[in-house]
């Protein structure tokens, strides 16, 4: 420890000056902190810092992308993952780059707020003494006495009209206006940074008290909207379950339109879909109140204390098995994820209610076709030939542990196949209506209808709306303080005539036109009036903004 | 409910008419081209001469810009919707208002010479569109089916011309102050300083860069807030860092960080060009690699 950092705590030594040392320190870090420089860095390293959210697949956004990720490349990914690249955005170093940056932006704004407010109940600075040296100058010599006396108290009106704040200075003689105009664009700047605050505390609070939850729901089902009712739910730090409001939703039909090329034109195009609709019947909770809605893509149903948004389709065939003995161990629709763009679609059952459990990994068709390879496919996304075709695992279903379990995948760790692939027998194929025996005299399997299902998001963000309002408020913000010029302007009587001056704070596209147009309109008397204008502008208005 | 007729026939028309003006650039581009050349002669006969090819490489760009019009106009009615639901439509709507809005400024303030770069830009995105990015025409996927198709993508690609002009001015500025334009002694580089001594003052390009930049930086703030109401709308939540959420988060923040550059001493001048450029190094990326490239919501090349 050097002897100067000591005498900081010896009472017996001068203790003024490094106490002033360390209070210069700090607020030589405020300074560099809140300087441009700084906050022009840290603005860059926040768009570098977001790359990486778009290259690695993210927690927040595809849970599912970072869990491939860790099967494709298991070495790396839980190095990745310790550095928090799976989580960038809610990550420390992100964190810290935006809230340093929201910290200098504070200590930036708060003190030009300050000074703006006193500025804006100052009048304009005093005319300086050599206007020549403003990057926009003329000066006219004037002969006709009498526009000589009246030519400040009509530059000063003049100005006033514009919207300047004029100062006048000085006898008629050889005095001079001070005017300044474009207060609103320190005002715009001050707005836009302030709303940005106002952004980011909306973005938390709100996030905090948001919630959403999913559900899939196959046409007839319904479901009641508390945490029971959902899939999967993801609630905010401050959720609270009473912010569910009781209220019963269910799907009474589900509608999809594919598009269908009949001149055989445009054949890509052929099996886009053009529109899907889930129509709905809702009862409150509260008052009994029903009602029937429509929701589409970008058309989600408003409920007490949140939306209802339609994110996803697909279909769900009803399967029917029976034992050996013909009694009915299985029975219901099933929603089968859709694989590809015809809706080729995955789906998973499991029979628990026999001795010996068994499971069934089925794919559906809605138009089936066969490829050269003899493997399924299908051709078209709606229903013209619906096929499943099945493979059978027989053994522990692993569904007895306790452990929730994902009903779109079947865990064949522990099981025998006894159907389809390498398992010798060949796996089941069932057209709509059929019935076929499954291998190993475990009974029958019936393809008895075909149902669609919809899957629903139901999410609340309170503070969605604040958070538009302060982007709108921050919009408005940088535009005025972009596009709105500021400057000052001076008139000054000489001996034998008055000479213009303007500068700009920022950009100003039409400075030196202000000051000829002035000039013009305070010597219409062209005969008697000679202009000098001044050497080329000086460099770089904008730096005056600083 | 087939309701959403496409004209494959007239897809095909507007998909020559494109080409008719992609060859129309092409000879208002060798015309700027040759102007500049003409005009870094060191015989006063050439450069007398110049002037001319000028007019009549803006004549060109005017026919071009007509015929582009047109071609964008039938691709939208060929498919009932506004041109810019996919990469080819983006880009062909894209680089016709970069054309306009530069025809447009031209009768404001004289930036004929970068005539060159303007036109062989919109010449090369063009070339891409129409050999890369093309698609028959196409039904809307319903995520799209919402009126802030038409005003999200249209602001956003008003951004972008006016980003791309403002990059133009940018390259121009830093050449023109490079060191080593300025004193090397190759021929070539001599006649390209000659050219360059045509362009405006240093000045002037750097403030016309601004100028443009600050227009590109209010529209695409506008882009990011429409665009998450949009997303409220169609994706249940208004901000989810998908991949093109994020890029467009990283341009504006580029955009802003350009704007404290040009109030900061030491930063303003080369640095801020920079800064620009990488703007719209960043536009590009978002517009290509990102949307080819990346996995995202944001699934609407229609490739």
């Amino acid at each position: 420890m050097s002897s100067s950092q000591q005498s900081r705590f010896d009472p017996s030594e001068e203790i003024i000056s490094p106490a002033i040392g360390l209070k210069g320190w700090m607020r030589w870090i405020w300074r560099q902190l809140t300087s441009m420089r700084t906050a022009l860095i840290l603005l860059l390293l926040l768009a570098a810092a977001a790359v990486p959210g778009s290259v690695f697949p993210q927690r927040s956004a595809d849970p599912n992308g970072v869990t491939a990720y860790f099967k494709n490349n298991p070495a790396l990914a839980p190095v990745l993952d310790a550095i928090q690249l799976f989580d960038v955005y809610t990550s420390v170093w992100f964190s810290a780059i935006y809230i340093l940056l929201f910290i200098s932006l504070i200590g930036c704004v708060v003190p030009r707020t300050g000074a703006h407010a006193r500025a804006l109940r100052l009048p304009p600075v005093e005319t300086p003494r050599n206007l020549k040296r403003m990057p926009a100058y003329l000066a006219v010599e004037l002969t006709a006495a009498k526009s000589k006396d009246e030519l400040l108290g009509k530059a000063q009106q003049l100005l006033k009209k514009q919207g300047y704040r004029t100062l006048l200075a000085g006898d008629a003689s050889t005095g001079s206006v001070s005017a300044e105009r474009g207060y609103l664009r320190e005002t715009g700047n001050l707005v836009f940074h302030l709303s940005l605050i106002g952004v980011l505390i909306a973005v938390g609070v709100g996030g905090g008290l948001s919630y959403s939850g999913q559900r899939v729901l196959v046409e007839g089902e319904s479901f009641v909207n508390n945490l029971a009712g959902y899939d999967s739910f993801s609630p905010g730090t401050f959720f609270k379950e009473e912010q569910l409001v009781p209220y019963a939703v269910r799907l009474d039909k589900f509608e999809v339109d594919f598009y269908r090329d009949e001149t055989l034109k445009n054949r890509s195009n052929s099996g886009t879909p053009t529109d899907f609709r889930a129509f709905v019947s809702t009862t409150l909770g509260s008052t009994g109140e029903q009602g029937e809605a429509k929701i589409r893509v970008n058309e989600p149903l408003e409920m007490p204390n949140g939306n209802i948004y339609l994110t996803g389709n697909g279909y769900a065939p009803s399967i029917t098995i029976r034992d050996a003995k013909g009694q009915v161990v299985y029975s219901g629709a099933t929603p089968y994820l859709p694989q590809d763009a015809n809706y080729t679609s995955l789906g998973v059952i499991k029979v628990t209610d026999v001795p010996k459990q068994f499971g069934i990994i089925a794919f559906f068709y809605p138009t089936v076709g066969e490829l050269e390879s003899g493997a399924l496919t299908s051709l078209y996304p709606d229903p013209a030939i619906p096929m499943i075709s099945m493979n059978v695992y027989e053994g522990d279903l692993g569904i007895n542990d306790g452990e929730p379990k994902n009903v779109f995948a079947l865990d064949v760790k522990n099981m025998t196949q006894v159907a389809g692939g390498k398992s010798g027998v060949k796996g089941l194929r069932l057209q709509l209506g059929e019935t076929v025996k499954l291998p190993k005299d475990l009974g029958t399997v019936t393809f008895d209808g075909l149902k669609r299902f919809a899957s629903l998001d139901v999410s609340h963000n309170p503070g969605g709306i604040w958070v538009l309002f302060f982007a709108l408020l921050s919009l408005a913000g940088v535009t005025t303080s972009l596009l709105v010029p500021r400057r000052r302007v001076w008139v000054r009587r000489t001996e034998n005539g008055f000479e213009v001056a303007a500068l700009a704070r920022g950009d100003d596209p039409i400075l030196e036109k202000v000051v000829a147009d002035l000039a013009s309109e305070l010597a219409p008397n062209k005969r008697g009036a000679k202009k000098v204008a001044k050497p080329a502008a000086s460099p770089k208005q904008k730096v005056a903004d600083e | 409910m087939n309701s959403i007729t496409l004209n494959a026939d007239l897809a095909a028309v507007s998909r020559l008419v494109v080409e008719g003006a992609m060859l129309v650039y092409t000879f208002a581009f060798l015309s700027f081209a040759l102007h500049l050349s003409q005009l870094a002669s060191t015989k006063k006969s050439v450069r007398a001469g110049a002037s001319r090819l000028e007019r009549v490489g803006i004549a060109l760009l005017i026919l071009a810009a007509t015929i582009h019009g047109v071609g964008m106009t039938l691709r939208g009615i060929s498919a009932s919707r506004v041109p810019w639901a996919n990469m080819y439509e983006f880009s062909i709507t894209g680089s016709f208002i970069v054309v306009f809005i530069f025809l447009l400024a031209l009768a404001i303030k004289d930036i004929r010479l970068i005539a060159t770069f303007v036109t062989g830009f919109t010449l090369l995105v063009l070339g891409v569109a129409d050999t890369v990015f093309y698609v028959e025409v196409k039904s809307l996927m319903p995520a799209l089916q919402s009126y802030w198709l038409v005003i999200h993508v249209l602001v956003a690609v008003l951004a972008t011309a006016f980003f791309n002009i403002a990059a133009a001015l940018s390259i121009a500025y830093l050449f023109k102050t490079a060191n080593w334009v300025k004193v090397s002694k190759a021929k070539a580089v001599a006649t390209f300083r000659r050219v360059l001594a045509l362009f405006p003052k240093e000045e002037t390009l750097e403030r016309l860069a601004y100028r443009f930049n600050i227009i590109g930086f209010i529209l695409w703030t506008f882009t990011l807030i429409a665009g998450a109401i949009w997303a409220e709308r169609a994706w249940h939540r208004y901000w989810g860092w998908d991949t093109k959420e994020v890029w467009t988060f990283i341009i504006w923040t580029i955009y802003a960080g350009y704007l404290h550059a040009n109030a900061t001493r030491g930063w303003s001048g080369k640095r801020s060009a920079w800064l620009g450029i990488i703007g719209f190094l960043a536009i590009i990326f978002n517009f290509t690699i990102v949307n080819l490239y990346f996995k995202g919501l944001h699934v609407y090349s229609g490739l």
